[in-house]
């Protein structure tokens, strides 16, 4: 693999890439007789988010751990290796007339990348986020124990659910190493409404006062987005609905279509500059925009309205303008993460802002990772 | 306070006298107990409704017994945000009674939604008929406060998404009242659906209806509900509650839809098509609540109503992957032939997950032929990758299959997250994972009736 591969700013001593579960456990078991620190690393689409661990002796590529190991179709479950890359999955899967419902926008990005980041797009309003699509886990842990939790199938409650916490935990718990997800049908249909907006709160009450239901709503900062994937007749259906719906409230409307408009679901910023993701009460997005537009009038905003996730761009953000935002945040139970800032820089603030229960999150992490030797540093309160 | 009350959950085939009962009415209460408890290293047990069905809030005789059924106040109901905060004691109905008139409810819906807790329903992450479209009580727990083994009051989670840090949340649902006691919860509003439609459709054989579930899953439709029963089910049902399903069927299945009118009104008539082209002799569709109503009194009364045709019962819980439906039914049918027992089978047929009811009689010595029928239900849907419970849990009852499922280095792994809450093993011991046996402890069956159904206050679905 290249060796200009960093994790937030910092290089391994040395990179891995191995081909399977047997060798990615010897792997872990000669970095845990060497004691060195473990990085990972999926498509790198994500590697610069959290905060910059503290040591990196060996980073690990999932690579060449790529395969999609099972496609029940007619169970609508898929088993994959944790670096099979999403777009390889959706291309297996839309064969069978089926998606992982899952869409964040980072290219790239793999199974075990998007688990591990806990990564989400638009159309998270309607199918949630990893958490809720992961059905089974497999995983090395620090020592080079291969663990298994949850199943291949979707309703089951039998014992622990490791999946939940490693979706999200950025390496710090152990290397995810195979994944299963349940799939979901690919809807036949898709429409799209457009309405200029500077409210997307009242314009998303509006929406779902029709009786629709979307599987996204994104705003651009101008502009509402909400679509509409179901059977053909439904679909339309529900779009001209919701044309209605809106046209009459006086907003300016466009032509309903059946593809998403360019850069739908993208992030505001741009790779040198600085992207938050503020979370909050769902029904706090118009006050949430007001105090970003206060703070930081020249930020761009998009937000997955009804999911109550912003995210913000701008060229630069001062330390002390996040502290603020998480003071205002705080108001509607959420914070603020700092997903994208200058390498330099990242080492200097708290990328993740204070996270509720971080004492029992030591717990876990001592338990599973003892001698703080998965991505040290990398996730909340410098773990 | 006569502590036999609480000797068993809606298991009552495991009883235990607990040795001391808390009633308690606040966090504080429970903050109170668990110190005292912790302090001198005596187990505790957290214990809602008792309507679990694995014997997971089994008290012990040498610990003591939080009762959480008074800690029922709906805290705060933030529709806006699509939220409710609850105390755990609230019964799940009473949510979306609360919130009915919002446009909102709130999803998971345990068919013992009029009685269990949404405490009850967190440790065991309770599923439901509805669960096939809006998932568990997993997806729908944003935000919990709870008090640690230790005695320390912690909260996770919030009205907001994706709180940073570690899901505790997600992994503390489901965890049985083994990491912690939950003493408020933050739950999900979900927005009500502008139609439902229901539609009862009756085959001549299991193999038919199974045909007519994969052929629904296929087209893409993806149903609110899809549940089935078999001959020997409906029976009982008749006997028990009259729903008057078409005579002679093998097999019904009953299929609800929900969400926007007109997708509901067209996946209907793909629903019908797809059934008669699997050759369902009868079709019913629901034209209002009240014929709905009769349509789900027949399979919400499933259980129960197997009593009026056998003496003796065990409702099983396991899952199969759904496409194996026909193959573990007959390899069920065959175990339970050669063993000379029947087997009553009702499930949530969209997601694979079984409920067979092993009928026996304990006064003629048919108890252990209907244990091992059971068991070797369990084993049949390890062998066909399912799972040993979608929805009751392991708690007391199942810990003994949870070596057949996962291996001792699963469980090892299994006891960090365990040993990150609860170090020194007071929080629920000796449920889920196997461990020696506990007080009072018999193999997972009923006889007569449960207390519960004789006070009235519950019915066992």
């Amino acid at each position: 693999m290249s060796s200009d591969r960093t994790v937030a700013g910092v290089s391994p001593a040395r990179t891995a890439r191995p081909l399977n579960l047997a060798d990615l456990t010897n792997v872990m078991r000669a970095a845990a007789a060497a004691g060195e620190v473990v990085g990972v690393i999926g498509g790198g689409s994500k590697i610069n988010q959290g905060a910059a661990p503290t040591g990196l002796d060996v980073l690990i590529s999932t690579a060449s751990m790529n395969r999609i190991l099972e496609h029940a179709a007619g169970d609508l479950v898929i088993t994959v290796q944790a670096g099979a890359p999403l777009a390889d999955v959706q291309r297996h899967v839309a064969s069978a007339g089926q998606w992982l419902a899952l869409d964040p926008p980072e290219v790239g990005a793999t199974a075990g990348g998007i688990v591990a980041a806990a990564a989400s797009g638009p159309r998270r309003l309607r199918y949630g986020t990893p958490r809720d699509l992961l059905i089974g886990l497999t995983v090395v842990l620090v020592d080079g124990t291969v663990a298994k939790s949850g199943g291949k199938v979707v309703k089951n409650v039998a014992g622990y659910d490791l999946g939940k916490l490693f979706t999200g935990s950025f390496g710090t718990l152990g290397v995810i190493a195979e994944c299963t997800f349940r799939l979901h049908p690919l809807a036949p249909a898709r429409r799209v409404v457009t309405v200029a907006t500077d409210e997307p709160a009242v314009a998303a009450q509006r929406v779902y006062a029709s009786g629709a239901v979307p599987t996204a709503m994104e705003w651009d900062g101008a502009t509402m987005t909400a679509v509409f994937e179901s059977i053909e007749s439904a679909a339309t259906q529900q779009a001209a609905d919701v044309v209605a719906v809106l046209a009459s409230t006086g907003g300016e409307v466009g032509e309903v279509t059946d593809t998403v408009p360019a850069g739908f679901g993208a992030r505001p910023w741009r790779p040198s500059g600085y992207g938050l993701k503020l979370t909050h009460r769902i029904g706090a997005l118009t006050e949430v925009l007001a105090v970003v537009r206060d703070t930081l009038p020249e930020a761009e905003l998009r937000a997955h309205v009804g999911s109550g996730v912003t995210w913000l761009g701008a060229a630069y953000v001062e330390t002390e303008v996040i502290e603020v935002l998480r003071t205002a945040l705080a108001a509607y139970d959420g914070g603020v993460v700092v997903v994208e800032a200058p390498v330099e820089l990242k080492k200097q603030i708290d990328v993740w802002g204070p996270a509720r229960g971080i004492d029992v999150m030591r717990r876990i992490k001592d338990q599973f990772d003892p001698e703080h030797r998965m991505s040290p540093g990398r996730f909340v309160g410098g773990i | 306070m006569a502590l036999r009350t609480y000797e068993c959950d809606g298991l009552a085939s495991y009883r235990c006298t607990p040795g001391v009962v808390v009633l308690a009415k606040t966090t504080d209460d429970v903050a109170y107990v668990v110190s005292r408890c912790a302090e001198r290293g005596i187990p505790f047990v957290a214990r809602g409704s008792g309507t679990g069905l694995s014997g997971g809030a089994l008290p012990r005789e040498d610990g003591v017994l939080i009762v959480l059924s008074r800690m029922n106040r709906i805290v705060d109901l933030a529709v806006p945000d699509e939220r409710a905060v609850v105390g755990p004691g609230v019964i799940n109905a009473h949510l979306t009674t609360a919130v009915a008139s919002d446009g909102y409810y709130y999803a998971p819906d345990p068919s013992s939604q009029q009685i269990c807790s949404i405490g009850g329903n967190i440790a065991e992450n309770s599923g439901g008929a509805h669960c096939l479209k809006y998932g568990f009580t997993a997806h729908h727990v944003t935000g919990l406060q709870v008090v640690m083994p230790g005695g320390s009051v912690e909260r996770f989670g919030g009205l907001a998404p994706d709180p940073v840090g570690y899901d505790v949340v997600g992994a503390l649902v489901g965890s049985e009242g083994t990491l912690a006691v939950v003493t408020e919860a933050t739950v999900r509003l979900s927005r009500s659906p502008q139609a439902v439609q229901t539609l009862l459709a009756a085959f001549d054989s299991i193999e038919a209806a199974g045909a007519a579930v994969s052929a629904i899953i296929a087209a893409g439709v993806l149903p609110a509900a899809i549940e089935m029963m078999d001959a020997l089910a409906i029976e009982a049902a008749e006997a028990a509650v009259a729903p008057d399903y078409p005579a002679g069927a093998g097999a019904v299945l009953i299929v609800e839809l929900d969400g926007p009118t007109c997708e509901v009104e067209a996946n209907l008539a793909d629903v019908e098509r797809l059934c008669r082209q699997a050759r369902a002799y009868e079709i019913r569709v629901a034209s209002n609540d009240a014929e709905r109503a009769v349509i789900w009194k027949g399979r919400k009364s499933a259980f129960a109503a197997v009593g009026r045709i056998s003496p003796d019962y065990i409702v099983q819980d396991g899952v199969i992957p759904r496409t194996a439906l026909a193959q573990v039914l007959a390899a069920v049918e065959e175990v339970a032939t050669a063993a000379g027992v029947r087997v009553a089978n009702v499930f949530h047929a969209g997601d694979g997950n079984l409920h067979p009811l092993v009928l026996f009689d304990e006064s003629k010595g048919e108890t252990e032929r209907a244990e091992t029928v059971s068991n070797r239900i369990i084993d049949l849907c390890l062998e066909h990758g399912g799972s040993i419970t979608g929805e009751h849990g392991v708690g007391h009852d199942k810990k003994l299959h949870m070596g057949k499922m996962f291996n001792e280095i699963d469980l090892d792994v299994m006891q960090l997250v365990r040993c990150a809450f609860d170090p020194d093993g007071i929080c629920n011991p000796g449920k889920i994972f196997p461990t020696p046996r506990l007080c009072g402890e018999r193999p997972g069956r009923r006889s007569g009736v449960h207390p519960l159904q004789e006070a009235g206050v519950a019915d066992v679905f």
